[in-house]
């Protein structure tokens, strides 16, 4: 079974990568862009009877630092 | 405390300034320090010091220091440190206590992007600790920064009560890379866990440049070699 779990900083956390991207966005012309937020995308291959509460604890255990960071697990249809 | 001072400086796959950091404890103590690779499950006896070098462990992957956080020897760590053995963690070494959930909040990339490599001034908050007795209140030291993740991070509730705990160690006298509140370094609630970004080993020599961070090493072996 295909996870995807999509790593971003909490709201109101500064993220300098955004932000140094946006410059760059606009630095290239792209007008409109109101914010941008850099994240991280994790991709698993489980076995297919792992439970949500074990996918649960690898986030708050490893994937995201959970002072900064939020996390949403996806499973991937096959 | 029997004899020789004791300490320990943990390697992990990636650090880089462990032997800066044994070079500095066996300046100051007389003692080498034993080495102790991250892979290893136990850590000597009897230790009164376990420190954390600077680096780069695990190429700074997932998160900088969240991989060694993770790693075998940092379970024995931990359950030192709750023994009230002293644990000093500098630069990558602070990356790892905060995500070993030793020290509160989190290092995040400099607010400026850049990585920040030069001596930058300090000023003492407390001088309560075995890190810091040897300081006096407010003095202003010399110490250099490297670093690209220092930008101290925690929520206000959390760094009004390292404030209100005496538990910032140090601030940096001017911002340099975005740190909440301008935290340079923190304590524990028992006071025997120390991580800061600043490279206090590189400051022990007056012919390299200075020796300001002598005296935290001094600080911590005097005050538990008395104990």
């Amino acid at each position: 079974m295909k996870i995807r779990v999509a790593v971003s900083l909490k709201p109101g956390v500064l993220d300098p990568q955004g932000r140094a991207i946006h410059h760059s966005l606009e630095g290239l012309g792209f007008s409109g862009v109101r914010d941008v937020r850099a994240g991280r995308l994790i991709e698993l291959d489980v076995a297919d009877d792992t439970s949500d509460a074990a996918l649960e604890e690898m986030c708050r255990k490893l994937l995201a630092n959970l002072v900064i960071e939020n996390y949403r697990i996806e499973r991937v249809p096959a | 405390m029997s004899g020789t001072f004791r300490a320990a400086v943990v390697t992990f796959p990636g650090s880089n300034c462990d032997r800066d950091m044994a070079v500095a404890l066996e300046a100051v103590s007389g003692t080498p320090p034993l080495k102790v690779w991250h892979g290893d499950a136990e850590l000597p006896e009897r230790l009164d010091l376990i420190a954390l070098p600077g680096g780069f462990s695990y190429g700074d992957y997932l998160r900088s220091g969240a991989m060694a956080a993770r790693s075998p020897i940092m379970r024995a760590v931990v359950e030192a440190a709750a023994r009230g053995v002293a644990v000093l963690g500098v630069c990558n070494g602070f990356q790892v206590l905060s995500e070993a959930g030793l020290l509160p909040g989190a290092l995040m990339r400099n607010a400026g992007i850049r990585f920040v490599c030069r001596d930058v001034t300090l000023t003492v908050e407390n001088t309560a600790s075995c890190f810091t007795a040897g300081y006096g209140p407010g003095q202003r030291i010399a110490i250099p920064v490297a670093h690209h993740d220092g930008n101290y991070f925690a929520d206000d509730a959390t760094l009004d009560m390292l404030e209100s705990e005496g538990r910032v160690a140090f601030r940096y006298a001017e911002p340099i890379n975005g740190s909440s509140r301008a935290i340079a370094g923190v304590l524990n609630a028992a006071g025997n866990v120390l991580g800061m970004m600043p490279h206090p080993e590189r400051a022990i020599e007056a012919t390299h440049g200075g020796s300001d961070g002598r005296v935290l090493f001094e600080s911590v072996i005097g005050g538990l070699v008395k104990a």
